[in-house]
């Protein structure tokens, strides 16, 4: 569900408009506070906000927007129609209010599903199912009297108790509830947080930060064994950018800004940070550093790492941070790297320094169709070899391929020359000045023809971005007619990357026959990020699960052999979606005992108690 | 072609260049040049040309050549799924050849065979074999790290891109038993690799039995036993071998095996992720567990192998005529192999015994077959030496003449000998443990089990499992019961247990032979090389003086074997001096070993098997 979803932006890809914005964004600034156009504000003298429509945070109360028990915004779904057309309800997306005719074709034949048989989900919320919480009073009452927001709604707990894993939107999904944080904090503030801590340590509750919600690791699920009263800490409300210094191109932004609201403020000056996961509507900055995100421009802005120029956390020890901006430090280990990845273990991400570039001048898409998923994958190597990768540049197997083929409205003429069994594409994405796009877009080109790919054009690169960024809300239709699935991600050597994609898809394939289920499961992966070394590769693994008791505990097996498969196939743990809870059996095997001892030791000593308690990673 | 990229992969990653210090411009030559000595040119003229000579040869030499089919339906389907490695026992040289021609008649690929360097240089052959897919290798090459290099891309190549399965023996060489040898890792783990790198999603390996009712090279095998120099494979060899053709060689029988494949039997076995860490191109030693793994699945499959061997009643009567030297009569030989039949299918030995053939008509077949093994005159029958010269010069010549008929005749009770190990073991253990205590009676079978490891098939780490199943099968068959702390022969049970004891009395008393010898022996500097000739002398002596019958105890195979077995046991070192390899005997070690051994002796069970067998033929 991560990486990439830049229709928003891109949707606009006229490169007149964007310069236009550009322009917009030097003419507001004044000139005698040219280092810090948004000034530092006092947190506790906060006015009502003085900033503009397009700072919103998210609402406390998420679920006004957003679904309770499924992806995205509420007005958001897909839905097959009276006529059994699929269509896409809402505004808000390019394909909003479209009807879209193959998909019920596609979706029949891929799954063997039926319109008749449907699996819908429970309505509302049933409120009964949710334990009263287990409260900590003095700890509650110290909070408001310090004049923090806080709430024991069932709804707010129930949202902030679940990622975005299949087993956990299933479960929502049948109305079962597990345990659910007891209480929810929205701090507006570092110093908000930094209380928040301070308390919690004095009573001894367990805290959970909690940012966009899109995790998918079952890294928010409250932990079975927790006895203590459960806290989770909402960033939401921390959501301003705090100054932007455009003499060093950084800009400081509190840590539960969601995505699009941190670019689209960002654009508004004429910047952008260049991050952008699938995620990116809904995730928090805060987050990208808890889970060393990845973006799907990265070729160009870098991941989250490269990213980050400062990061301020407040951990039980009090709070960590770098004394300067330097760009680079020789100081010993940098302690930067303990907090990225660290997943919610030691404390909370608040405030951070990023780099960031002004808006590109051009934006092109482009596609490419190869005969192959080899053809494709040595292509891939060949732009990586010669460093020359465009910002985003992603290729889908035959599988995809056909899937996106409703969408692909025109398949070429020059396709016929190409086995459609074997078909696969590559999208692409180039960003900068229009010469250099263009030059750049020239060389990609020629060394995809020495790979057998035909450029595909425009439209069709575009419309690939826009897919994976509604595949999501995908799942959701899927889940209403017994089909269900979810993708998962690695990272592999560039010589293992077609080893690795045939034997777990082929892994993926055999466990579902072998445990019962009825139907040829989709397995599918892409390749989404090219490296020097290696490549990120996606799979998309869904099935038909009709007829099977427990078909969440079989998609849980399967995806587990898978990856077993991808580890022992020389495929890392995660490239970007993080260990959570539900890979940690196998960090001990990916980073040595001496190796999870140095994670432990830093946890052992930032946090003690274990205030946060999420039991993420170690 | 994508073979070249590898080579060049080859040339540059192993270590062999730096070693040497040649040039890497060298050492690709010489990988070269390796590559064609081994490479195959497989040409489907050469092989239509084969296939029409075969049929041919194979119609004059055997009566049928059975097949199951649903086996060849398998492997259809197993070559669509994975690449295959086709396993076939190793007992002639006639097993690659069938093996090709009937994949060829079934319309399956044509595998790529593995296969000695000595047939290289018969001139002609070797070239037509290669041109059949034959490709070469080397016995032995432990050290040419190049040569080894080379050799596995090149099998994993073949492998990888799928065209044609892959044939070789897992025994490394023929069998001249009929025993099954202990199997080789090397190609093995060749074949493999592959799938341990995530190269291939999975192997399937098929173990192919192939059998004869009479083997081709059958009194061949018995003079290189007894140390008449095996001839050098040539073309003239070959022509001369001609006078085969005319004679009868009964069935021959080959059994495709259920595919095995490699993924599961690695599961959670092999952690594939160790190889994660070197790129795949470089050639890695088997780690210490995977090397552990290599070894077990090798004897499973040979086990799988023994299993599916087709035996032929012949098997039986071999058994029986060994067992009374002295000959016995038609009448009791009949009842005696009927007896054995039944207990043979109790043990679950793939037995191929017309069903509507009288026994006495069965048996009069078989010892037609193998009427130059035999002399039968008014309905008594006896080994015997039959085509001997008529002059008899020495003594010793007679009883190498005799050894040839033992050891022909006993390369075909080998091939029952995996159905009965078991309970035999079992059955000596009884004799030799000092009590009834189960757990007396497991250190025994623990004890010989372990002696005997290089001379049967027993997979390392199964002794457990092996002593239950020999339980199992004597208790199901009301020879012992089993109670919890004891076992105890039943009443009925003594015929059949001094029948399997006398099965393993040729080794028992083999090993004991060995072990006086060793014991005996002065010389100090023995040399590795002098051993084997040494103990045959002494046991030739021993038999000239009629202090022992087992002619089985002049086999060099034997000696190997029991050789391997002190060695591993620590009673005997090898020490290198100079060139040399000598044998470092612990006398104390090996006494101890012999007295074991005849604990379980040898004369007395003799006697007792045959008075049981008195009382069988009364009981009936």
């Amino acid at each position: 569900m991560e990486e990439n979803g830049s229709l928003f932006l891109s949707s606009s890809s006229s490169s007149a408009q964007q310069r236009l914005r550009i322009i917009a964004g030097h003419l507001q600034k004044r000139p005698e506070d040219e280092n810090a156009s948004v000034a530092a504000q006092e947190c506790k003298a906060e006015a009502p906000r003085s900033e503009p429509s397009s700072a919103t945070p998210v609402p406390r109360r998420r679920q006004e927007i957003m679904k309770w028990n499924g992806w995205g915004y509420s007005d958001s779904r897909f839905l097959f129609n009276k006529k059994g057309q699929a269509e896409f309800t809402g505004k808000r997306y390019r394909l909003s209010g479209l009807i879209l005719p193959s998909l019920k074709d596609w979706f029949e034949g891929t799954f063997g599903a039926n319109l008749q048989h449907r699996s819908p989900a429970t309505p509302s919320l049933n409120l009964s199912a949710v334990a009263p919480p287990n409260l900590n009073q003095p700890f509650v009452e110290d909070l408001k009297a310090a004049g923090l927001t806080v709430s024991h709604d069932p709804e707010d707990r129930v949202f902030r108790a679940h990622g975005h894993c299949l087993h956990e939107v299933f479960a929502l999904r049948e109305g079962r509830i597990g345990r659910v944080p007891d209480t929810v904090v929205w701090p507006s503030c570092h110093s908000d947080v930094e209380k928040i801590v301070e308390l919690a340590c004095e009573h001894n509750v367990c805290l959970i930060p909690y940012g966009g919600g899109t995790s998918v690791s079952s890294a928010l699920e409250c932990p079975r064994e927790e006895s203590r009263s459960i806290v989770s800490l909402d960033t939401s409300q921390m959501s301003r950018i705090l100054w932007i210094d455009e003499k060093n191109l950084t800009a400081h932004v509190e840590a539960g800004i969601i995505g699009q609201d941190l670019e689209r403020q960002l654009n508004e000056r004429g910047f952008c940070t260049g991050h952008e996961p699938d995620s990116m509507e809904f995730s928090s900055l805060g987050g990208w550093v808890a889970t060393r995100a990845s973006g799907m421009k990265k070729n160009i802005y870098g991941n989250i790492e490269d990213l980050v120029v400062h990061i301020k956390m407040v951990t039980p020890r009090g709070v960590i941070e770098k004394s300067c901006l330097g760009p680079r430090m020789s100081t010993g280990p940098d302690i930067h790297h303990f907090i990225l990845g660290s997943e919610g273990t030691l404390g909370v991400v608040t405030e951070v320094t990023l780099k960031i570039r002004p808006i590109p001048e051009y934006q092109k898409y482009g596609s490419v169709v190869f005969p192959n998923f080899q053809q494709g994958v040595a292509c891939l190597r060949e732009v990586a070899r010669q460093r020359c990768a465009p910002a985003s540049i992603r290729l889908m197997d035959n599988e995809q391929f056909q899937f996106g083929e409703f969408c692909f409205f025109l398949i070429l003429l020059s396709f016929f020359c190409f086995d459609p069994q074997h078909l696969c594409v590559a999208t692409l994405l180039f960003e900068g000045d229009r010469g250099k796009v263009l030059q750049h877009e020239k060389q990609v080109y020629d060394i995809a023809a020495k790979f057998g790919g035909l450029a595909a054009g425009e439209d069709n690169g575009q419309r690939g971005y826009m897919l994976t960024f509604v595949i999501a809300y995908l799942r959701d239709l899927g889940m209403d007619y017994y089909v269900i699935g979810e993708s998962f991600e690695t990272s592999v050597p560039w010589d293992r990357v077609l080893d690795l994609c045939r034997n777990v898809k082929e892994r993926i394939v055999r466990e579902c026959k072998e445990r019962g289920v009825q139907f040829p499961p989709l397995s599918t992966s892409r390749v989404t990020q090219t490296y020097d070394a290696g490549a990120c590769v996606y799979f998309y693994f869904a099935f038909n699960y009709r007829g099977l008791s427990d078909p969440v505990h079989v998609y849980e097996q399967v995806e587990h052999a898978a990856r077993e498969e991808i580890l022992a196939n020389g495929g890392s743990l995660s490239h970007h979606h993080g260990v959570g809870k539900l890979r940690k059996e196998w960090m001990k095997e990916s980073v040595s005992g001496v190796g999870l001892g140095m994670l432990k030791s830093v946890k052992e000593y930032v946090d003690p108690q274990n205030i946060f308690g999420n039991r993420n990673l170690l | 072609i994508c073979f070249e990229n590898s080579m060049q992969n080859i040339v540059h990653n192993s270590d062999v260049s730096s070693e040497s210090g040649d040039s890497t411009e060298c050492v690709a030559e010489e990988a070269s040049l390796i590559l064609d000595e081994m490479a195959h040119r497989l040409q489907l003229s050469t092989v239509r040309f084969f296939v029409f000579t075969l049929s041919k040869a194979f119609k004059r030499l055997f009566r049928s050549v059975c097949v199951n089919e649903e086996g060849i339906q398998r492997l259809q389907q197993a070559v669509q799924e994975h690449p295959v490695v086709l396993l076939p026992s190793h007992r002639s040289y006639m097993d690659f050849l069938m093996m090709s021609y009937l994949l060829y008649m079934y319309d399956l690929p044509l595998p790529v065979i593995a296969a000695g360097m000595d047939f290289m240089s018969m001139k002609f052959v070797g070239e037509m074999l290669r041109m059949s897919g034959a490709f070469f290798i080397r016995r032995s090459f432990g050290g040419d790290k190049l040569y080894w290099a080379v050799f596995s891309e090149y099998v994993k190549t073949m492998l990888r891109n799928g065209y044609a399965p892959i044939e070789f023996f897992l025994e490394g060489t023929r069998s001249r038993t009929c025993k099954s040898l202990t199997p080789k890792t090397g190609l093995l783990n060749i074949v493999m690799e592959p799938f341990f790198k995530g190269e291939l999603f999975d192997v399937n390996l098929v173990p192919v039995s192939i059998s004869y009712e009479r083997i081709l090279e059958e009194s061949l095998y018995a003079r290189e036993l007894l140390g008449i120099p095996k001839p050098k494979e040539s073309t003239s060899g070959l022509l001369k071998a001609r006078r085969v053709l005319s004679e009868d060689y009964g069935s021959m029988y080959v059994y495709f095996g259920h595919p095995v494949s490699v993924r599961s039997l690695t599961e959670g076995k092999i952690t594939r992720s160790q190889y994660n860490l070197l790129p795949r191109c470089i050639p890695q030693k088997p780690s210490a567990d995977t090397h552990e793994f290599l070894n077990d699945a090798a004897f499973r499959l040979v086990r799988i192998q023994e299993e599916n061997m087709v035996l032929k009643p012949w098997v039986l009567i071999a058994t029986l005529l060994l067992q009374n030297p002295d000959g016995m009569d038609l009448s009791s030989l009949a009842e005696q192999t009927d007896w054995l039949r039944h207990l043979a299918l109790a043990f679950g030995a793939y037995l191929d015994w017309p069903d509507h053939e009288a026994c006495s008509e069965v048996i009069s077949c078989s010892l037609a077959l193998h009427r130059h093994l035999l002399s039968v005159s008014a309905g008594h029958v006896q080994l015997s030496v039959t085509d001997a010269p008529q002059v008899e010069s020495t003594p010793e010549e007679a009883v190498f003449h005799q050894a040839v008929v033992v050891l022909s005749c006993a390369s075909y009770r080998n091939q029952i000998l995996h159905v009965f190990l078991r309970p035999a073991l079992l059955a000596v253990a009884m004799q030799s443990a000092n009590s009834n205590r189960k757990d007396d009676v497991y250190n025994c079978f623990n004890f010989l089990r372990n002696m005997f490891s290089n001379e049967f098939i027993l997979c390392p780490g199964d002794s457990v499992q092996d002593f239950e199943e020999a339980c199992y099968l004597l208790m199901k068959r009301g020879v012992l019961q089993v109670l919890e702390h004891e076992i105890v022969m039943s009443a009925s049970g003594h015929s059949t247990l001094a029948f399997l004891s006398s099965v393993l009395d040729p080794f028992l008393q083999g090993y004991q032979v060995v072990s006086r010898y060793l014991c005996e022996e002065t010389n100090e500097n023995l040399t590795e090389k002098e051993f084997i000739p040494a103990v045959r002398n002494f046991a030739l002596k021993l038999i000239l003086a009629g202090r022992l019958k087992c002619y089985e105890a002049l086999s060099s195979d034997l000696q190997k074997n029991a050789l391997a077995a002190f060695l591993r046991l620590k009673a005997v070192r090898k020490v290198k001096v100079g060139d040399q390899v000598t044998l470092k005997v612990n006398k104390i070690a090996v006494n101890s070993l012999e007295d074991t051994l005849g604990k379980s002796d040898v004369t007395s069970h003799q006697n007792s098997w045959c008075s049981s067998m008195a009382m069988f033929e009364i009981a009936i």
